[in-house]
Order: C-alpha cells, then sequence, then structure tokens
C-alpha cells in the first residue's frame, strides 16, 4: 500500500484513492495522419519497464479527480516525487547516475 | 485433576479463579492467566500433537509464537472452530475446548506413527512426490488418505455467527513488541509529543520484563513495565494493543495488525454491554516511523530425537516457572552454548526441583549466570552437549558426549542422565520476519550468530532485534530509538532519565547448531530440524547432496520453514547445516526471506466487514422501492441492482421476458434507465472535444437535438457508446453505458489534463442526479400526452429530438431515442421527484397495461434491432466496421480523433477480421449458447479452425424463433452461408448467416 | 441562441420529494433516544447541491463567486467556507473545482446569481438530486470514521472546519468536520443505501441513533 502525495491536494493520501494509469509521458504524435503505421504502433503499445526509476501517471479518482506524475522505484517502491501534468521529473536515472558518480568521486578525492 | 507440575506460590496466574477446560474430551483445571500450554503442562499433559509427516507424539517447545507442535483446533461449537491455533498463545478461559490437530485415531494411538517410526530410510524428502504420484490418476485416492493422516485442522462446517471489522490508523511512531525495548521507545516517542501505538501479540504487556530474574530502579522487572503501562494508557494520542500481532510490514510504513479482543474470554465473542462487538480486529497502520521491538527467538540445538517430549527451548522453560507457575518436570537437563540460557537452571533450581546438570559446549563458560548455577553447586559438565535424548512419550534420560565443534565429531565415550525434561540454547535469533516483509534481505552478523534487518527506510529496529541482548542494553537502546524516531517525525525529545539496571557479565557463546552425534546424521536417530515440518538434519544434508544447495531450493525440497510456524526456530539451524556440509558460510548459502503474515491469521479477520451485503457495493435507482414491491428480480449490472424481469405470480423468466417483450412492440413498456450513466459538458469548446472523443460528427448538432456516438480508444477499438444532447450551444449532456460511465469520465478528464488542456470545457459526472424512465411501444405517445404540458405530435417533436416539458407536474427533459426500435421517450427528472412521476405514469398507463420490463426484455429488444451492447458485442478488440457501423465514423473530421489513425493501420483493414452478423439457427426452436465456438465444417475434426463466437442469443417472441448476433470472421461476406456451432454436449448446431437486424429493418416503427 | 440550458427541476406543484434513504431499512439494533448513545447519525435530505468549476488565479472569477454566494472562496484543501446562518457553504474539491451546498429549492436561484456574476470559462452544475449528506455525531463517530476510511482524521491533520473527499468503505465521500465530535459526510445517491446501512453496522457497538 503506497502512500502518495498528491500534488494537487497537497496532501499524503493512501493509495486507494488513486488509479495508477502507466507510463507517464507519453505524448500523441502532433500529426497523426503523417505518422508511420510503426510509429503509431510505438505510441498506441511500446512501454518502458525499468527496474528501477519509472516515471508513471497517476489519477487521485477518489479524491480531486486529477492526474499527475509520480517517480517511483520499481525495486524499492520508494516514490521521489510527484509533479503534475507538463512538468518534468527533476529525479532521473540519469541525474541519479550523475549524482552516484559523483559522490563516488567525492570519496576518492576525500582519500 | 490436580496440577502436579503446578507451583504452590509464584507466576502471574490467579489462583483464586479456575477454569475448567477441555482438551481431547478430557476435562482439566487451569487458573486466570494461563495460556492453553502453561495449563496443559501443569496438568502433565505431554503428548499435545502428532507430527506431520512421522505421526510421532509432541509436545511444548516453546512458550510463544514460535511454537512448532504445540498446534490445536479451537472451539467448543461447530461454528466456532478455529484451527492452527498455538496453544502457548492461547489465553485460558473457561470452558474452552481445544482438540489435537494430528493423530488419527488419536494422539496416543495413531496409525501412521507405525508408518513414521519405520523411519526415514522410507520417508526421505520427495518421499510423498515420489511413491504417490505415478500414476497420477490415483493420486486423489491416496490423497484422502494422506490428508486425514496429515491433519492440519479443519475450518468449521457452520457459518461464523461472529462479526469482525477493519480499522485504520495514522500515528507518527509505531512501535512493535511491548518488551523491555519496546515500551522504552514508546514512552521516550510519547513523552517527546508522539502519536503512538504500541501493540504486543501477549496477553500482558511487558514481554521478557514479565518473567525477568533482573531488577529495575531495585524493584522486580515487571513492576517497572506496569508503571510504563500505566503512564502511557493515560495519554491521549497513545494507543495500546495487547493481543495484537503485527502480522505484516508493506510499503511505506504500513503495518497490518491483528487484534483478537474477544478470543481470550470465550468461544464465540460475548456481548458487549449488550451489543454485538467484533471477535478480531485488523488495524491497518500508517506510521511516520517503526520501531521494531520484537525480540529474539532461542534457536534449540539438533540432536538426535529431540523432539520428544520434554525437550523444551531453555527460555521457555524459564517463562512457565516464572510467569506461568509451572515447572515442565521434575530433573532438568540443560544444554547450551551460552551463558543466557543459565537462567533456565537457576529459575528450575529455584524452583525447588533438581537440575541434573547444565551441559555446556564452551570449554570454559564464565559469566555471573555461570557463577550463580555454580554457587547453587550445580552440576556443570563443559566441552560438551546432549547429543540424544532418550524416552518415547517423554524424555527417559539425556545422552551427553564431549564434542568436538569445528571438527564436527563426538569426543570419547558417552554417558547417559537420567531426567524427564532437556532444555537447549543454541542461540537467539532476532526477530527480523517485519524488515523482510517488503523485500529486504536480512544480513548475518557473525559476533550475534543470527541475522538483523538489512535495513528498510522509515524502521528502526530496537533492543533484541537489534542485537542489544542484556535488560540493561535492550532498556536503553529502546530509549534512544524511540527518540530517534519522534524526531525523524520532526518532534523535540522529551525528558526522562534511564532506569537503573545493574549490569550483567555474559561469557561469549559459541556457534552451535546441529550437534554431531557417534553416528552420521544419516544414520543417526532423527535429529530434527523443523518440528511442524517434520525437516531432519539428514534430509537436509540429502537435500543438498541431491543438487539443492541454495537455501530457498533446500526449503521448498525439504518443506523447511514451510509450515504455519514458518520455520521460527529451524529455519537458521537448517542454513547452518546446509552450510556445514556445502562448506559455506550461512549467509554464502543465502539470505530467507520471510512473507506477511507473521502467524496464521483467520479469514474473519481479512475480511473484516466487507461481506455478505457489505462484499460490494450495490447501488440503486431512486425507484428501487416500488421495483421490490412489485416482486422483481434484479441482476447486478456494474454495482447497480437492476430489475432483471418482473414476474407476475408464478411466471418464469421465460414466460416473463416473452411477456414483457411483446408489450413492448404491440403496446407500450416501461424500463427503469437511470442507471445508464451522464456526463454534463459546459464550456465554448464542449463542441470540438465531442469531436475528438467520439467517432463521428457533432459540428452540426443544435440545441434540442440528439445524435448517437462511438468512443474508441485510441488503438481504434471501440470503448463505448451512447446518446449525447445539445442543450444550448456550449452545453451537452452525454450518457454511456451503465458499466462504462466511471471510466469513461476518467478518460475525458485524462485527454483533457493531459492532451488538451487549453480546451475550455468542463464535464462532470450527473448520473445519480437524474431518474431516467425510458416509456416506449406503439402507445408510447398516446401515453405521455396524458401527463404532458408539450405537444407531442411527430412534428412538433420528431425522432432524435429533445424538449423540455412537465410530466405530471414535474420538470422534465424528454428525449425521443429508442433502444427498442419502438417509438421511445426517455424522461429524465431530478431523481427526488422520480417516484412521483413514476407511480402518475402507472396511474395514467394502466388502461394501455403499461408494463415495466427489466434489462433482460432489454436485450432481447435491442438484439432484435441488432443494436449492439457494449461488453457483450465488443470485448476491446472490435472496431466500428468490425460491427458495421461505418456509418457512425467521420473520416472527413479535420481533427485526428481518438481511434481515427489505428482505423487504416493495416491490422484494422483486413477483410478477414471478425464482423457482427445476425445467426438464424435451423431449428427455430433453438436458443444458441452465447459464447459458444462457430465453426465452417459440419464435420468435426481435431484442430479445426474456429471462425467465430456468438455474442447474444435470445427466443425473440416477435420473431417466433431462437436467433443470435455473433462475431464471425468475414462474417460480413458470409450472409447467407449456414456455420456450425458444437456444443459441448456432442450436439451440432446449424444457423444461417443473416444480416444482425431481425425487426423492422426500416426503422419504420420509431419513425412515427 | 443561449450557450447554457439552465433548468429549474423543481415542480411548481405539490410533489412529494424522496430523499436516497427513502427505501432504505435499519438492519441494526438502534437506540431510541441519542441519550447515551455513541454515536448520531442524522439525514439533511433535499438540499441544493451545485458544482462549481472555474480558474482559481482568475480575480474576476473569486470576486464573481463570493458576491453571489456572500462567503470566500477557498483556495486549497482546507477549511469549507460557510455561512451557517444562511445554511451556505462551498468547499475546494479541486484546483478548479468547489462544492457549494444550500437551502432546499434555493440550487437554481444559486445557479443564477452565479452565472449573472461570471464571465468567461467556467461551469455550474446542479446535482441536488445525486447526493444527500448525513450527520454524524457523538463520542465514537471518531472510531466509526476510522472503520471506514483510511484517511487521518486526527485533529492535527483534520482540524474543525476542514473538508476533504477520500474513500469511505468501498464507495466515496465528501467528508467534513464541523466539531470535535460532529462531521458531515455527503455521499452519492446510489450508494446512499450501502454506506448508510455500512455506518450503521460500523456505529452498532458504540450504540447508535438515527434521527428521523
Amino acid at each position: 500500500m503506497l502512500h502518495i502525495y498528491c500534488p494537487h491536494c497537497d496532501e499524503y493520501r493512501e493509495e486507494e484513492e488513486f488509479r495508477p494509469k502507466g507510463e507517464a509521458h507519453i505524448a500523441r504524435p502532433a500529426d497523426p495522419e503523417n505518422t508511420s503505421d510503426e510509429d503509431w504502433g510505438n505510441y498506441l503499445f511500446f512501454r518502458k519497464n525499468p527496474r528501477g526509476l519509472h516515471h508513471e501517471q497517476w489519477f487521485h479518482s477518489a479524491g480531486c479527480r486529477k492526474f499527475f506524475n509520480v517517480t517511483r522505484d520499481t525495486v524499492s517502491y520508494e516514490i521521489l516525487e510527484t509533479y503534475k501534468p507538463g512538468q518534468q521529473p527533476t529525479v532521473t536515472a540519469e541525474s541519479r547516475q550523475a549524482q552516484a558518480s559523483a559522490q563516488a568521486s567525492n570519496q576518492g578525492a576525500a582519500k | 485433576m490436580s496440577q502436579r507440575n503446578r507451583l504452590a506460590t509464584g507466576g502471574r496466574i490467579d489462583r483464586t479463579r479456575p477454569l475448567r477446560f477441555t482438551f481431547n474430551g478430557v476435562s482439566f483445571q487451569g487458573y486466570a492467566g494461563d495460556t492453553l500450554a502453561s495449563a496443559l503442562i501443569a496438568n502433565g499433559v505431554d503428548v499435545l500433537n502428532r507430527s506431520f509427516k512421522y505421526a510421532r507424539p509432541r509436545g511444548v517447545v516453546t512458550a510463544g509464537a514460535d511454537e512448532p507442535n504445540a498446534i490445536v483446533q479451537l472451539g467448543a461449537t461447530e461454528a466456532g472452530q478455529v484451527p492452527n491455533v498455538r496453544a502457548t498463545q492461547q489465553a485460558l478461559y473457561d470452558g474452552l475446548v481445544a482438540k489435537s490437530t494430528n493423530g488419527w485415531p488419536n494422539v496416543d494411538r495413531d496409525l501412521m506413527g507405525v508408518i513414521g517410526s519405520l523411519g526415514g530410510k522410507f520417508m526421505p524428502p520427495g518421499f510423498y512426490y515420489k511413491t504417490f504420484m505415478s500414476p497420477a490418476s490415483a493420486w486423489p485416492k491416496y490423497e484422502q488418505y494422506i490428508r486425514k493422516a496429515a491433519g492440519l485442522g479443519r475450518s468449521p462446517r457452520e457459518t461464523d455467527p461472529d462479526i469482525y471489522d477493519h480499522m485504520h490508523h495514522h500515528c507518527d511512531v509505531m512501535v512493535v513488541g511491548a518488551g523491555p525495548s519496546g515500551l522504552a521507545a514508546a514512552l521516550a516517542a510519547a513523552r517527546s509529543g508522539a502519536r503512538v501505538i504500541l501493540c504486543d501479540e501477549q496477553e500482558e504487556m511487558g514481554g521478557s520484563l514479565l518473567d525477568s530474574r533482573e531488577l529495575i530502579d531495585g524493584k522486580p522487572a515487571a513492576e517497572w513495565a506496569a508503571a510504563v503501562v500505566a503512564e502511557l494508557s493515560a495519554l491521549p494520542d497513545v494507543l495500546l494493543l495487547p493481543r495484537t500481532t503485527a502480522n505484516g510490514y508493506h510499503d511505506h510504513n504500513f503495518v497490518t495488525l491483528h487484534e483478537r479482543r474477544t478470543e481470550h474470554l470465550a468461544d464465540l465473542a460475548p456481548l458487549a454491554n449488550g451489543r454485538r462487538q467484533s471477535r478480531a480486529r485488523m488495524h491497518k497502520v500508517r506510521a511516520g516511523r517503526v520501531v521494531l521491538a520484537t525480540g529474539t527467538h532461542e534457536r534449540p540445538l539438533v540432536y538426535a530425537r529431540n523432539d520428544v517430549p520434554g525437550n523444551l527451548v531453555a527460555g521457555a522453560v524459564s517463562t512457565y516457572i516464572r510467569r506461568y507457575g509451572v515447572v515442565p518436570g521434575q530433573r532438568l537437563v540443560l544444554s547450551t552454548s551460552n551463558d543466557h540460557a543459565y537462567r533456565a537452571a537457576l529459575d528450575w533450581h529455584d524452583a525447588g526441583r533438581e537440575v541434573v546438570a547444565i551441559v555446556d559446549a564452551r570449554d570454559k563458560p564464565d559469566g555471573d549466570l555461570v557463577a550463580a548455577a555454580r554457587s547453587r553447586n550445580i552440576r556443570i559438565i563443559t566441552g560438551s552437549a546432549v547429543i540424544e535424548a532418550q524416552g518415547k512419550k517423554r524424555v527417559t534420560a539425556a545422552v551427553v558426549a564431549a564434542i568436538d565443534i569445528a571438527g564436527f565429531r563426538v569426543k570419547g565415550s558417552t554417558q547417559e542422565l537420567a531426567c524427564d525434561t532437556i532444555a537447549s540454547s543454541g542461540g537467539y535469533s532476532p526477530v527480523v520476519h517485519l524488515a523482510a516483509h517488503t523485500g529486504r534481505r536480512p544480513v548475518w552478523r557473525d559476533d550475534l550468530l543470527g541475522f538483523v534487518s538489512g535495513g528498510v527506510p522509515g524502521q528502526i529496529p530496537a533492543g533484541g532485534v537489534n542485537g542489544r541482548w542484556s535488560l540493561r542494553d535492550a532498556i536503553a537502546d529502546g530509549f534512544e530509538c524511540g527518540v530517534r524516531a519522534a524526531a525523524e517525525t520532526g518532534l523535540t525529545a522529551g525528558t526522562f532519565t534511564l532506569p537503573t539496571v545493574a549490569p550483567v557479565r555474559e561469557g561469549k557463546p559459541v556457534a552451535l547448531y546441529q550437534v554431531p552425534h557417534t553416528k552420521a546424521a544419516m544414520r543417526a536417530p532423527k535429529q530434527f530440524v523443523d518440528q511442524q515440518n517434520d525437516v531432519t538434519a539428514a534430509g537436509i544434508e540429502l537435500a543438498t547432496r541431491e543438487g539443492f544447495e541454495a537455501i530457498e531450493h533446500v526449503k521448498r525440497y525439504t518443506g523447511l520453514g514451510f509450515g504455519t510456524d514458518q520455520g521460527k526456530l529451524g529455519n537458521i539451524n537448517g542454513m547452518a547445516i546446509a552450510a556445514r556440509v556445502t562448506q559455506q558460510s550461512i549467509p554464502d548459502v543465502g539470505t530467507t526471506v520471510f512473507r506477511p503474515n507473521y502467524t496464521p491469521i483467520t479469514f474473519g479477520a481479512i475480511a473484516g466487514r466487507h461481506c455478505n451485503e457489505f462484499f460490494d457495493p450495490r447501488r440503486y435507482t431512486a425507484l428501487h422501492g416500488w421495483h421490490v414491491e412489485r416482486g422483481a428480480a434484479f441482476e447486478v449490472v456494474g454495482q447497480w441492482m437492476r430489475p432483471w424481469y418482473f414476474p407476475r405470480g408464478n411466471e418464469s423468466m421465460h414466460d416473463a421476458v416473452q411477456r414483457e417483450s411483446r408489450a413492448v412492440r404491440e403496446g407500450v413498456g416501461i424500463l427503469d434507465a437511470s442507471t445508464l450513466g451522464k456526463i454534463e459538458i459546459q464550456g465554448k469548446d464542449a463542441r470540438e472535444f465531442l469531436n475528438r472523443l467520439y467517432t463521428n460528427a457533432w459540428t452540426k448538432l443544435e440545441p434540442g437535438k440528439c445524435r448517437y456516438g462511438l468512443m474508441c480508444k485510441d488503438d481504434g477499438m471501440v470503448m463505448d457508446d451512447g446518446v449525447t444532447a445539445c442543450l444550448a450551444e456550449n452545453h451537452f449532456h452525454m450518457t454511456t453505458t451503465t458499466g462504462g460511465a466511471a471510466g469513461v469520465l476518467d478518460w475525458m478528464e485524462m485527454w483533457h489534463q493531459t492532451e488538451w488542456p487549453e480546451l475550455e470545457v468542463y464535464f462532470n459526472s450527473t448520473t445519480d442526479h437524474w431518474a431516467a424512465m425510458t416509456v416506449t411501444g406503439p402507445n408510447a405517445r398516446k401515453l405521455l400526452t396524458e401527463l404532458v404540458d408539450i405537444d407531442m405530435s411527430a412534428e412538433a417533436f420528431g425522432y432524435m429530438d429533445w424538449r423540455e416539458a412537465k410530466v405530471a407536474g414535474v420538470p422534465a427533459r424528454i428525449f425521443r431515442i429508442s433502444f427498442t426500435g419502438e417509438l421511445s421517450y426517455e424522461i429524465n427528472v431530478q431523481a427526488n421527484y422520480a417516484m412521483h412521476v413514476w407511480k402518475a405514469l402507472f396511474e395514467k398507463g394502466a388502461k394501455y397495461d403499461l408494463t415495466p420490463y427489466g434489462t433482460e426484455t432489454m436485450h432481447v429488444l435491442r438484439a432484435e434491432k441488432g443494436f449492439i451492447i457494449i461488453g457483450q458485442e465488443t470485448d476491446g478488440s472490435v472496431t466500428p466496421e468490425d460491427l458495421g457501423m461505418q456509418w457512425c465514423v467521420g473520416y472527413k473530421k479535420p481533427y485526428s480523433w481518438i481511434g481515427r489513425r489505428a482505423l487504416t493501420r493495416p491490422d484494422t483493414k483486413r477483410s478477414d477480421r471478425k464482423q457482427l452478423v445476425g445467426l438464424k439457427p435451423l431449428d427455430p426452436q433453438v436458443v444458441l449458447q452465447e459464447g459458444a465456438q462457430i465453426v465452417l465444417d459440419k464435420e468435426i475434426k481435431v484442430p479445426m479452425p474456429m471462425v467465430g463466437h456468438v455474442t447474444s442469443s435470445y427466443f425473440s417472441p416477435n420473431l417466433g424463433h431462437g436467433f443470435a448476433l455473433a462475431l464471425v470472421k468475414g462474417g460480413s461476406q458470409r450472409i447467407g452461408q449456414t456455420v456450425y456451432l458444437p456444443m459441448a454436449d456432442g450436439k451440432i448446431h446449424a444457423a444461417e448467416v443473416v444480416s444482425p437486424v431481425f425487426y423492422d429493418s426500416e426503422g419504420a416503427r420509431h419513425h412515427v | 441562441m443561449s450557450e447554457i440550458a439552465t433548468f429549474n427541476a423543481h415542480p411548481t406543484v405539490a410533489v412529494r420529494a424522496e430523499s436516497p434513504l427513502a427505501f432504505s431499512r435499519v438492519t441494526v439494533a438502534t437506540l431510541a433516544s441519542a441519550q447515551g448513545a455513541g454515536v448520531c447519525i442524522r439525514e439533511r435530505a433535499l438540499l441544493g447541491h451545485l458544482i462549481l468549476r472555474g480558474k482559481a488565479d482568475d480575480a474576476g472569477f473569486r470576486a464573481g463567486v463570493e458576491s453571489a454566494l456572500g462567503v470566500s472562496l477557498p483556495l486549497k484543501m482546507g477549511p469549507v467556507s460557510r455561512d451557517d446562518g444562511r445554511g451556505v457553504s462551498v468547499q475546494w474539491m479541486s484546483p478548479d473545482e468547489w462544492l457549494i451546498v444550500v437551502p432546499a429549492g434555493e440550487d437554481l436561484a444559486t445557479e443564477q446569481r452565479l452565472r449573472a456574476a461570471l464571465s468567461g470559462h467556467y461551469a455550474v452544475m446542479q446535482v441536488s438530486g445525486a447526493q444527500t449528506l448525513l450527520e454524524l455525531s457523538g463520542p465514537n463517530a471518531l472510531e466509526v470514521l476510522k472503520k471506514s476510511a483510511g484517511y487521518d482524521f486526527h485533529p492535527r491533520n483534520f482540524p474543525v472546519g476542514k473538508g476533504i473527499s477520500t474513500t469511505l468503505a468501498k464507495s466515496t465521500a465528501v467528508i467534513r468536520r464541523t466539531g470535535d465530535t460532529q462531521w458531515e459526510l455527503i455521499i452519492r445517491r446510489s450508494f446512499a443505501d450501502y454506506l448508510f446501512r455500512w455506518l450503521l453496522d460500523a456505529s452498532e457497538e458504540y450504540g447508535v441513533f438515527v434521527a428521523r
């Protein structure tokens, strides 16, 4: 049972108030009629399934009925941030890796 | 009955409150404060059970949740039967009735024991699989007897009359376990102003303080526990939950607790204040921080025949003596690898019974407790261990030998010490279960010879589980963790001083798990690792030899840890044996992961209040009371209770539906259509939104008009349909299917919020605001004309128009739309006024024999017209064209509406897609089965291609024959062909492929 | 051509209105009076309920709403704006949605006042038939809520005045705290019987009085 911070309500709520809506940041191609069958198929059917950081869309169905995005670690289930549609995540797999390597080099420097 | 093992004084039992109870049909007496186990021990009952596989006699081993053997079936009444109850945790109450779960015909003379006694040679791990699994057809017969012999308890055959419930909580600090560190942590957090929940699985809070020999602030430890509990219970933001097991630890500090509220009182929950109370309650706690103060489980040593009744873990001996005032025997031999277990011998001696010897695996034991034993002149045999117990239904002697731990061998000769009880201790395993429930693996610590928490965010292990084992350390660590927990939730520490506890010096323990025997493990008498699942050291050795080297494989092959006790006693010993045999370290063999629940929990507690009428919400329309009075049969549609049909007298469903169907076609009928989803849409871009959402065009729909629309997902597959009315230029009233209502609104919100936020439009559900009644049939207009204040003529109020009117004085929106193919009006009024309108319609409708009809007749009538039902004719793989509904697809709309692009993908353009057709059985009396598969050939061969399936099928009184709708590959090209439907009973039905519109294909009947 | 079709749902002749609980049965043991009851449940039936949608960051919208309703427009989750004397309340539901409750029969007049005061992109919808209000009170009302919903009802998180929407049993509800031991629940018509009887069942052990 996740504890999810709704960025619209500005509160933590229990998971049962929400519905997961799959991967976030899937943009519908701007000009569908001039999108190739393959690209349209990718948009419709292909999703990431990462082990680790994932950006997901959630819906606060029993609360404010607003959509928002969640950055969640699919291994630990830790939620690192939630943010509104149209916003970009501040925590990404890349930013995490950069942070980890920065820490490693700091430790190296300390030695 | 005398309680021959009961001490005259001492313990926390109330000797002025004797209680009677029955075990295996024999009547006994115990005292208030006893557990069932302590009362049985007091009465000298040695054999409580037979073991699972070998049917060996078994007695009590522990005094708590880790008990593998003393598992009973509880219940004085059939309805109150509860299996899998640990006698060591069950409080005694007057009239308690318990039975052994194993033993056939009974525990003292067990038939399977004969097979079991033939020994491990005949029943190694995998015995059942290897022996009984072939031929596979015979297994059900074997299973019948094996299950009976195994007897894991049984569920009640009568309905449980008790009630159960759930309760949600939020707190800053959840403390699991009310022993020394748990109480200290709760106190520190509470004094810091935290909202605290403290739960403990026992009857009384205090844990090891209740049987401790030590003093706190110069007073017995139990007094300090009582004072802390008193202080906590006076605080408003502290919730104390005794008899409550933290059974599951879930993500983000969500803990599930199982509170047994009445199981210490009676067989069935008694009334409280004259009212029903729940028997058990599941608490669902969301905590800022969780302090795990779950303590340790003592590991028994693994020696030969260590399962004979009279073998106990050392700490349990102390608990029974000090807490319950019972001594589990007369003469004790203690076999230990550590100092702490010496308490058992001291307590036994101080209770006035004989300690034959302490057998210590260490060469030079040295500590305060060892000194205390020496000062009592207790014999200590060093460098040695009990290698075998003797006796059948009770220990008669201990075989002791000097051992070489590193070489895993017995040194020199053995000696037999006559005794009736052997207590053993191989060290202490931190109870890390709750730290592992979310998948975090525990970490081995060589200094503790045990696993500790791998570190879970938001979780703080305190005291014993954290390797802080002495009372002094446990309390100090508890305080520290309580303060830390409060601080981490943003509070500042309150004031307190640590209580004084004199330090106890303990010597270093030695790592000893399986004790060597004079014979190799495979040939020695059985050395039990997991008593509940009858897993032996030899079995584990065999498993590793057969190639199961990882502990997870060993567990699955042998059954180690798969009992209802989850191997609380045996897991570490089992890993140590696998490690020894494979010459690895314990952590190299693997770590073990635990899963909820920590102890078994009843289905009642899991279900809580969500059963019977509350299992799933029932939704009702404003007209429900009338339907009930009229004797409607109901069906559940998306949680709604909808009238299915309205039988007259003893009419069958078939007859009722035939009558209702004819009434609509020949006279006038009425349907409660309130369950249809309704969404109100306002905003200047409402029309544009509809254009993008629906497959058809909405640009030209004028106020006063309605239109049917289809919705697809972006993959081009039909997801919902319904009629939407233009109320005003920027104002629409949408209807959806009954089951799709919530999903369609969410769908609209998703597109609006995440793709097209620039569109100025708002939508909200008005499903429950409006009650809707469909008046349909040739006499519909005549009837309504008598009740409305507007011109109902075809010229003034045409097909697919809507009008505002008063019906029986109530303002209404009337939509002239038809799902039956007849002249139809759907009257919408504010739901609070619906009953008045409905009854007025029946008053005026009597002369037309206005017939209420239900969903079944609705289905027949719409199917006669070839109208689809979402979810029946569609399943997420059907395009508008598959349904023959090209007329409803606006390819010329400028915006690429949802689904548009996918409809030009090659797959959606295939000519052999399944398409909607009608089926007319060649035998007019046949009603095809919905879901029946369709083939092209009358001759059945295997395999043969299936070309489709029946989606809807009914008998039509209006057509005079059965008919069906079906999805058939290339169906639109097969009109006129005969197809076949082979049925499970061997019959093969033949049907002609026809147009899906069976009735009034010109639509003349509703254009009147 | 008008842009929005307003609708007076109320009859001008005498018509018996039925609340969503009109046919609900009470199947638990109840007390004869509030005396000694742990929980009291009372329906405030047939009130006017409206949904307001609009842009909270539009000053004109805010001023228009406040002039039409005579109470402030809450701009985030938290206290419900109320004028108990006039029986008017406005609750934040979402960044662009509010629930307005007014006395019985005043829904259309409220809508008309709002439409007169507002312009641009907004919406007003009547939902008076769609929901009903229950008052839940008594020393054990909190326990009943805790049995029914996962929200944190502690005063630190849920002070008097606050309103939220959340799950209730297997349905949903708007929940407002009107006093230390007093609550308002606004529930959907179709779920009203289920929730009403759920609350009664959860209240039974404390002694429950149903005010009719």
